[in-house]
This record gives C-alpha cells, structure tokens and sequence, in this order.
C-alpha cells in the first residue's frame, strides 16, 4: 500500500523544477508510505546528461568513483559515477543495455534498479521527504518524474522492494492496490527465462508489461493485457520516454486523481499532492474510470 | 455417533456419513450450509502446548499470599483515556440481533462484574449493553448498521473490523427470520429479509486509507478513544504490521476457530489459520516494529480455559477474547434444553443453528418467548463466575512458573506435544530442543 | 424605530496556519462559532467532521478525505472538490459541495442533505441508510450499492452497476445508465415518486423536470434466498 505521483511537464520553462515540484508531490504522500521510496526522473542533466545513457544500481558494494573507473577501463570510455547511497548512479557515453551489462564484471552482487537514455532512478529505505533532499532530488531537473512512497504488504521493507519497479529501457512502473493472482504471473514469466529481484507483486506487473513493449507491442496495448491477465487491485502510473499512462482495475476502489493544465500533466493518489503545483487552480482535475487506459505522449 | 453398527461396514474417510449427508442436502436445497460456530473439526491448538512449571531453577509463587497480578492497560499508544481492565480476558463483538437484548445485557452485567470489557457487533450499540457494560467497545464494520456519532462518543473504544476468524474476507450475515422489527430499525433494514452484507469498507480498502479513515474516527472523537483494528487470522504477519502503520492502537487477531453467528460452513472449515498459527507471527510483526506491549495485542479464537489465557498471553498476547465460550457460560448449549434441542434435531453440545434463531437457550434468538428462557441477571452471575474462573486458572499457572503478573509469561515456559504445535507456535517439542521450522 | 439587527461573525481560519486538529476542536467545542470559513484546505482530511450544532461551515478550496463526516446539524459547504467519503455517515444537516465529489460520497449516511454540484466517483451513496442525495453531474459505477434507505437524485448520468444489492432506496436518474446491478430495475413513477423528486430538486437548488426522469428501485427478489437466483450472487 502506498502512494503514488507523476508529473509530465509539457511546458519546458518548468524543466529546471521538475525536482522540486516533484518533491512537494512525493512529502504529501509521506502518510501513505513511511517505510521507502522511490523517485525516477526524466532528463536530468547532471544524472542524465544528453548523449549519455544512465543505469541506477542497488548493492553496489563498490564506491561508485571505484566502480566507474572499472567499467571506464573494460568498455574504454569515460563512466561517471554518483554516490546517492544506497544508490548508484552510473551515466557513460554508451548504450543503456550495454552498460548495465557490463556492470556484473565489476561489481557482482549490485542490482539494476533503472537503465535508459533519459531515466536516473534512486531508491532508499527511510522517511521518503529525508530520502528526497538526500538525493538532491529538489535540484533535479528534466521533464518527466515519477515516485512512490511505499508502506509495504507482503513483501519485506527493502530498497529494492520500493517503486517504480524500471525492468525495461527507460520504463518505469509504481502501483498503488494489491494484485492477487501475481504468483502464477511471475512464474510463468521465470518459465520464460526472465529473472525476478523482489518478492514484490509490483515487480511481476513491471516485468509483464516490460516484455510486452520488448516485443514492440505500444504501451496502450500492453497496459490492455495487463488488466486481462492480472487479478486484485490497482493503480497503475506507468510511463518511458515516450509516454506517461495511469490505468485503474475495474473495481477501483484505490483512489486516483489527475490533473492536467497546457503546461503539465499530474497523477497522484490523493489530490494535496496536486495542491502545489503551478496554475492547479484552474486546470481539469479528474478521477480515472476504471478500466481505461488514459495515455499522454510525449509532444 | 455411537449407534453400533455391522462390524463388516465400511466407512470411507473420504466420504463418511456427515460428507454424504451434506452432498444429499446439498442437492435438495441448492444452498450452501449455513451455519453458526466456529471451525468444528481438529485443530492444533493451545491443549498442545504444555507449561514447564517450577523445579529446581525456577521458584513458584505461593497462592493467594504472593500476588498474580492480572490487570491489563489497552489502547494507551494514542488515546487520551486508555482502557485500564482488571483481567485480560474480554468479552469479543457479538452483534444484538445475532444476540438477544437479554443476551447483550447478560454479557454486560458478567463482565462490569469483573472489571473487563465488552464489545458490540455488526447491529450496533443497545442501550442496554452500554447501561450494563462499564467498558464498551463499540465495533466499525463493513455494514455501517446502526454506525452514529453519538454511540462513537459513548463508546470506551472503538474497533475497526476488517474480518473475523471464522470468515476472513466475508461479511456479517444476519438471516430473514431474526430480523424482528427492533434489529430491523437498528439496521435500517426491512423486516424480514435476509441481509445481505458488505465484505469490505464502503469508504476505504487498503491500510494506507485506513490511516486515513482511523484519523477521521480519532478526530470525530477528539482523540479520546483508543482505536482497535480487527483481523481474521490469515496473512497475519503483514496484517499486524499494516495494522500499526496505519495507526492502531490495539490489534485483534481471531483465529480459524473463532465463532460467528451465521455463515456458510466452508467459509468456517477452510478459510483462515489456527489461532496458535496466528500469535507468534502477530508478536514477531510486533517486536520487529519494536511495538510489542506499545500497542497491544488482543487474540481469540478458542480460549477456553484459564490454561488457554496463559498460554495466549505467554506467546506474547497481552489480552484475550472470549465469544463462543462466554456463550456457553451464559447457558448455550445448555443440558437443560436437551427436550427442545432434540425436538430441533439436534443435542446439547452440538447445537450450532445460532442462524435459525431458535435457540431454546434464548441467547441467539429474536423470538419474544425464547429469550424468557435467558435472566440476564442470572446469566450475567454465570459468566463472572466463569471469568473468575479462567483468571484464577490463569494464576495458577502463572504462579507456578514464577511469574507474580500474568503478562510476565513467556513463550520459554512452554513446550509442544506435536510438530505441528511446536511448528506453529514457535516451541520446542518436549524433550527437545527442537522448533521446525526455524532456520 | 429600525429594529435592531443581529449580524452573525464570520470567523475566518487559514488551515496552513491552523491544524486541522485545531478547527475540529474549535468546531466541536460549545463556543463554536456559528458562521466559520476555512481557506487554503488544500486537500486536508477530515476537516469540519464530526459536527453536532446547527453552525455554517464553507471551506474555500479543494477537501481531501471524509469531509463532513458523521455531520449532525451543520451546513457545510465546499467551494471546490471533495475527496473520498464527503459526509460519510451523515446524521442530519446539510453539505454541498460545488465541484465534484470522489469516491463514496455520502456513504452509509443516515440522514440530511448532501449535493453535489458538480460529478461524483464510484458508489456514490454506498449503503445509504436514509440521506438524501443530489447530484447535478454524473455518478461512477457501483452507486447506491447495498442501498438501504434514503434517495439520490442524479441529473448526469449514472455508471455501471447501479443499485446493486438494493434494499428500499430510491433512485432518480435524468440521464442514460450504463448498467444496472443486481435486483435493480426501473420502476413506474407515480404522482408521489413526482413530488418526491421535484421536493428534492427545490431542496437543492436544482433546476428540473421531474418527469424528465425515471425511478429505479429494488426488485426485492434477493429479499429471501432462492435458488434460482443463484446467479445474481
């Protein structure tokens, strides 16, 4: 149980406060969630930079000067490595997927939480309004964010268990419910070869949703799937760097608020995470319908 | 049963006489088995557990002169005016209209007597139960039946239920034939009718809108009252957790062999974990939060003795509940009825049709007539006897571990008799050392 | 001589600098004051609950959570959305809420008046028990499930599932409905189903026709079990 917020900047004066704003969004939600979080952030030029891609990583278990200086000798390019304990973030002049696979051979036992072009995820164990200003999440920049504040169900209360669960190329996934027939789900996935980090019934959304797109289904569709295959309760904020979607099961019963003005589109759990946010006295404030798939693109 | 038959006959374990006759019901009526009680068949349970009572190393309390203490503090985490209880053993929701009026005042009068509280059920407050009862804990279900602001305010507590032992994840059920006018115009319901009830919270699913709904309760009420959450035993590891993150002050766990007054038998039979199952894992949720004793923690389900007290309260309950035992108390069940249960089909010791609305006892009835058969004064007598009962056991066990207050009990002055009950309680097999399933 | 006049005080109380805990005990407490304004909300839960005397409550601004909830006597007004649960269990009084409600708005409510202007989410009216509800937009699905008593007035339209497991609410509705749940059916609308409606309309300041709706109520046919309407479970 949790909550969740996302906020997808249209208007690209409001890029230098993503961070910020974001932040506001993510301490509204602090009731919801004490135990973790996690932030993920679009753009960023410090974490992200332009023509560089970025992997975020858990359990490093290697300072992360250390470990970009390894991966910089084995791929023969310059990899930057920033400390946002107890996650790392790494960004080189290479391809996502490369660099994330190349990590293994320097440090074996750290976890890809986020890999891509444009996304820089960290996550923490903590009170997630400290986390935030640990992170330096309020100087963030970019044009798209996403959180989640965690209060953990079923599984236990670890970094990795937070949200967004991001398992495919600048994707990103955060659940507010409780899916109830994940099991089968994530084992038919394992039988498929994919690998799980958490017990989490997040995870296994992420991962379904993940091989889907890596088939070149659209994000529309695979969301479509999703609501066929998997039983229980949610909302669902799902977004890459082409789209940002929010999805409610057909019971609806966790909460969901979206606002949207010409300048930015928002989703939380519950609208004073909104309350703060540039012109929200005027923009269209709405609850999804369940079973719907409400999409933004990029523009 | 114990009608001799042909020794050549041969019963199926797959198949015996009580599961054919439930297929042969099954099949003329077309609807499932309702019924009352709680889950019926063998479970592990507190009689296999064993104390390690004084020797050598351990010194026992002499009675009477050497103090046991037995009072028990509920509900201090946040509310301005905690429960302070002279025993730890309440009395569980029970609903007026599953219960008699004579029935509810009965089990306020035997209670008060003994300084511990009762709680309402999925019908509402009666004036009657908060004349009677000096501590009420005023129950918010699913159904809202008979839910107001002003009977908040009279409560001492209020329990927020998300299930019971007997039926986690169904709601209450309350058949045509006891909706009588008065239960009808507690419930807002037509007379009559079978009531249909919700299984969840109209306002709320999920702990973290529970936090929110649990500040709205506290706020409606100046956060005077502690608030209670209850569970049916299942996932309770993570319920308990969840419970206090979203703000109880007080978690109640009621495990499989929990009583209801009606619902279907398969709900009873095979939904839920033994009550022995749930404690250690509620405890552990506890102490992993380090909240252990900083929000307590209520068990029932089966407590039947004052050997079954101590034993819950040794696994680290700080209190339990009674329900179906303090029915029996009262006169459930009863040998003098033996006339009337027989010309119901059935015998003492083996009524559980609390859904027909019946009961010769006059307990778990509406009828007029029945209930007569119920003084509540008398009744009420009979439960305090029978508290006071389970208390002096429960310090004569206590004391004969050395303990001088019950809640000084530990699950290290307990052993199993099986590997079930070592298993799930968490102690090792007598004679061992030996807990399966710790790694 | 002009006969004298009693004006009544506006008390004023911005919630980013005042609690909610702190307006809920001015609220609650006998010198409450009669006529109250709340700004800058800000989607704050819980705020004007639990009120029992006849005062007059606006709150300029969005409300999260329960607003109004368990309300006795009071009018509150909210001049912007409300989030789940506005005037849940209500008593008596009044609340109306100017923009849209969210989810379970006046749920398990025994009495008095809710209205929302604007629309309302999913199971608006959830286990009524005896409130009257109005609504000048569009309901969510499962509204009025479990309904027991009381009467909701829509002039939008309703989502699926509507009416549920009703007992003996009544149910008004301008628009289309998208479904009808169980045991729910339309219903013939007689001259006092007309004078109940056009009642309710004047009560909340809604301009309509009555005859422009119909009445939907319980079938009553899941009143005693039957087996053949096992599949309605």
């Amino acid at each position: 149980m949790c909550g969740i917020v996302g906020l997808h900047l249209r208007d690209e004066t409001l890029y230098p406060r993503l961070g910020a704003l974001l932040t506001g969004m993510l301490d509204q939600m602090c009731d919801r969630g004490p135990d973790s979080a996690g932030m993920a952030v679009y753009g960023d030029p410090n974490w992200s930079p332009p023509g560089e891609s970025t992997v975020s990583l858990l359990d490093a278990g290697v300072p992360a000067g250390e470990l970009a200086a390894g991966l910089g000798d084995l791929l023969g390019v310059t990899v930057t490595g920033i400390d946002l304990a107890p996650t790392t973030v790494l960004h080189a002049p290479i391809d996502a997927a490369e660099l994330a696979a190349a990590v293994p051979a320097v440090a074996p036992a750290a976890r890809v939480i986020g890999f891509g072009a444009d996304l820089t995820v960290v996550k923490g164990i903590g009170d997630p309004t400290e986390l935030a200003h640990r992170f330096g999440l309020p100087r963030a920049q970019g044009w798209q964010g996403v959180a989640h504040t965690r209060m953990a169900t079923e599984s236990a209360v670890t970094a990795a268990g937070s949200h967004p669960f991001s398992v495919g190329p600048d994707q990103c996934l955060v659940h507010n419910g409780s899916f109830s027939n994940h099991k089968s789900v994530q084992h038919e996935l394992q039988r498929a070869g994919v690998v799980f980090d958490s017990d989490n019934d997040t995870e296994v959304g992420a991962r379904f949703i993940a091989a889907l797109l890596a088939q070149g289904i659209d994000l529309e569709k695979a969301l479509r799937l999703l609501m066929e295959r998997f039983d229980g309760f949610y909302t669902l904020l799902v977004a890459n760097s082409e789209s940002f979607a929010v999805l409610r099961d057909p019971i609806a019963c966790k909460p969901a608020v979206v606002a949207e003005t010409d300048r930015w589109v928002a989703m939380a759990s519950e609208y004073r995470a909104l309350a703060d946010l540039p012109g929200v006295a005027d923009a269209h404030i709405f609850e999804p319908e369940p079973e719907e798939v409400y999409l933004w693109h990029r523009q | 049963m114990t009608t001799a038959h042909d020794p050549t006959l041969r019963e199926s374990a797959t198949f015996p006489r009580s599961v054919i006759a439930e297929i042969q019901r099954a099949a003329e009526t077309g609807i499932y088995d309702i019924r009352g009680w709680g889950a019926k068949r063998p479970l592990p349970h507190f009689d296999d557990l064993l104390f390690l009572g004084a020797s050598m190393s351990r010194y026992p309390l002499e009675g009477y002169r050497e103090r046991c203490d037995t009072d028990v503090v509920l509900g201090d985490r946040h509310a301005k005016f905690p429960l302070h209880l002279d025993i730890p053993i309440t009395i569980a929701g029970m609903s007026f209209g599953a219960l008699s009026g004579q029935a509810k005042e009965a089990l306020g009068r035997g209670a008060s007597e003994v300084g511990t509280s009762t709680t309402t059920g999925d019908g509402g407050m009666t004036p009657e139960e908060r004349g009677q009862s000096k501590h009420l804990v005023y129950q918010y279900l699913p159904s809202r039946y008979g839910m107001n602001p002003d009977d908040l305010r009279k409560a001492d507590a209020i329990e927020v239920v998300l299930g019971q032992g007997a039926k986690p994840g169904g709601g209450g059920m309350l058949l045509g034939q006891k909706i009588t006018e008065r239960v009808a115009k507690m419930r807002t319901l037509p007379q009559g009718v079978d009531q249909r009830s919700a299984c969840r919270h109209p306002d709320w699913t999920g702990p973290d809108d529970l936090a929110i709904k649990i500040t709205e309760l506290r706020e409606i009420t100046d956060w005077e009252k502690p608030v209670y959450v209850k569970v049916g035993a299942t996932r309770t590891y993570y319920d308990v957790k969840l419970a206090v993150k979203a703000g109880a002050d007080v978690v109640v766990v009621d495990g499989m062999q929990g009583g209801t007054a009606a619902t279907q038998d398969v709900f009873i039979e095979h939904v839920g974990i033994p009550t022995l199952a749930a404690i250690p894992q509620a405890v552990q949720a506890l102490q992993e939060m380090g909240m252990h004793r900083k929000v307590q923690l209520i068990v029932s389900g089966g407590i039947r003795s004052g050997a079954d007290v101590a034993k819950a309260m040794a696994l680290g309950a700080d209190a339990v509940a009674i329900g179906t035992a303090a029915l029996i108390a009262l006169g459930d069940n009863s040998p003098r009825f033996a006339e009337q249960y027989a010309a119901l089909g059935s015998a003492p010791g083996f009524y559980d049709d609390f859904q027909d609305g019946r009961d010769p006892a006059g307990i778990t009835t509406q009828d007029p007539e029945l209930a007569r058969n119920l003084d509540p004064v008398a009744a009420g007598r009979r439960l305090a006897n029978y508290l006071r009962v389970l208390t002096m056991e429960a310090q004569t066990l206590a004391r004969a571990c050395g303990k001088s207050h019950l809640r000084n009990l530990e699950p290290e002055d307990l052993v199993a008799l099986t590997v079930e009950a070592a298993a799930m309680a968490r102690v090792p097999l007598a004679g061992t050392t030996w807990i399966p399933g710790q790694f | 001589m002009a006969p004298a006049v009693t004006t009544v005080e506006t008390t004023r109380l911005d919630l980013t600098q005042t609690s909610v805990r702190e307006v809920n005990t001015l609220l609650h407490s006998a010198d409450a004051p009669r006529r109250v304004v709340l700004t800058e909300p800000r989607g704050a839960h819980a705020l004007a609950c639990g009120l029992t005397e006849d005062i007059d409550v606006t709150i300029e601004g969005h409300v999260g959570y329960y607003c109004a909830g368990m309300n006795q006597n009071a009018s509150v007004t909210v001049r912007g959305n409300a989030g789940v649960g506005v005037a849940e269990n209500m008593m008596s009084g009044t609340v109306r809420v100017t923009g849209d409600a969210s989810q379970s708005a006046g749920a398990t409510a025994h009495g008095g008046l809710l209205v929302i202007e604007g629309n309302a989410a999913a199971r608006c009216g959830i286990s009524m028990k005896g409130v009257d509800i109005v609504v000048g937009g569009d309901i969510g699905h499962m509204s009025a499930f479990m309904g027991q008593a009381g009467r909701l007035v829509v002039l939008g339209d309703a989502g699926e599932a509507l009416g549920d497991s009703l007992y003996e609410a009544r149910i008004y509705v301008r628009g289309t409905v998208a479904s009808l749940g169980a045991d729910c059916i339309a219903k013939p609308m007689r001259e006092e189903h007309l004078a109940e409606l056009a009642e309710l309309l004047a009560a909340a300041g809604m301009d309509a026709d009555p005859a422009d709706f119909t009445h939907y109520g319980s079938a009553r046919s899941l009143y005693n079990f039957h087996v053949d309407n096992v599949s309605a479970y």
